[in-house]
């Protein structure tokens, strides 16, 4: 039986994902096109929101991958500290530009759709505001990336930021359970009381299906760009590697 | 297209916000990749070419 470590082997990587990934990005392409098309052309107004609503379907899968993309990071990183495969450390390299932009999308779409609900931009609400700093830490992970000309010591000290960061990835998640106050609602999609069929509670199935559809497209849309990122990473480091040879001759 | 009414402009800019940066990861993705991918298969084909001439040097 073949192991998962099989993969920290780079050609074995390149060679598994290239196989992979037409099929992760038409899939990825097929439900952000289902997911967003049913949401945005099909589905009703809120009774209270109106047509901002519509909103949901860019929102809540971007803000989901924008933490989910950090904890894939963290595994990652942690991979690298343990074990010292490369492959490891450059795809966790490779999903912090997708994660930042999953983070933008998150932060400019709740500001936007804040505006005629709360009736401001933005507020410093424990949710937004370590929203907030988790793009700062996005920033600083690829800036510290690409300021360490050794690979092995920016992935030691990017490995460390992003332990440290994850703190703002888990409060992102769970800042309104933490703190009862601030704009932002609570959980209301994947809560345990609204999956056990709280109505109540949950967003209404006319809202959820098309946003389900939409979360698993982001899904699958982020891991096809880490296959394709990571695999430009692993290409790029064996470049870096043979220009040096060629320099020592 | 549905009636967005008063909010149009929200949901509108919204998705167009969202869309644009997404296209435009994408394509800079599979740039990046493209560019990389070629960079590379130079690099190798001139170390090739090197480490023979090399060896029929030494020889």
């Amino acid at each position: 039986m073949s192991s998962i470590w099989e993969y920290a082997n780079p050609k074995k990587f390149i060679a598994t994902t290239d196989r992979l990934l037409p099929w992760v990005s038409a899939l990825a392409l097929g439900l952000m096109v289902l997911g967003l098309v049913w949401g945005f052309f099909f589905t009703p107004d809120d009774f209270r929101q109106g047509s901002t609503v519509k909103i949901i379907y860019i929102h809540v899968p971007s803000a989901m991958m924008a933490i989910n993309a950090w904890a894939m990071m963290l595994v990652a990183s942690m991979v690298w500290i343990v074990r010292r495969h490369h492959v490891s450390a450059l795809a966790a390299r490779a999903a912090a530009p997708i994660g930042a932009v999953m983070t933008v999308i998150a932060l400019a779409t709740g500001a936007i759709w804040g505006q005629p609900m709360w009736g401001t931009w933005w507020e410093w609400d424990p949710r937004l505001t370590s929203f907030l700093i988790l793009f700062l830490f996005y920033l600083g992970y690829i800036a510290l990336w690409s300021a360490i000309e050794d690979d092995d010591t920016a992935a030691d000290l990017t490995s460390i930021l992003c332990l440290v960061g994850s703190v703002f990835a888990l409060l992102s998640r769970y800042a309104v359970n933490f703190w009862n106050q601030g704009l932002h609602q609570g959980a209301s999609v994947l809560r345990a009381s609204a999956l056990a069929g709280d109505t109540e509670e949950r967003v209404s199935n006319i809202f959820a299906t098309p946003l389900f559809i939409s979360m698993a497209g982001f899904l699958m849309l982020f891991i096809a760009l880490v296959f394709l990122r990571t695999q430009t990473e692993i290409r790029a480091r064996r470049m870096r590697a043979l220009l040096a040879r060629e320099r020592m001759q | 297209m549905p009636d967005l009414g008063k909010y149009a402009e929200a949901v509108l800019s919204s998705y167009a916000i969202s869309l644009g940066l997404i296209v435009a990861l994408v394509v800079l993705s599979v740039l990046r990749a493209r560019k990389v991918k070629a960079q590379l298969a130079e690099v190798e084909a001139r170390s090739k070419t090197g480490g023979k001439a090399q060896e029929q040097a030494d020889g």
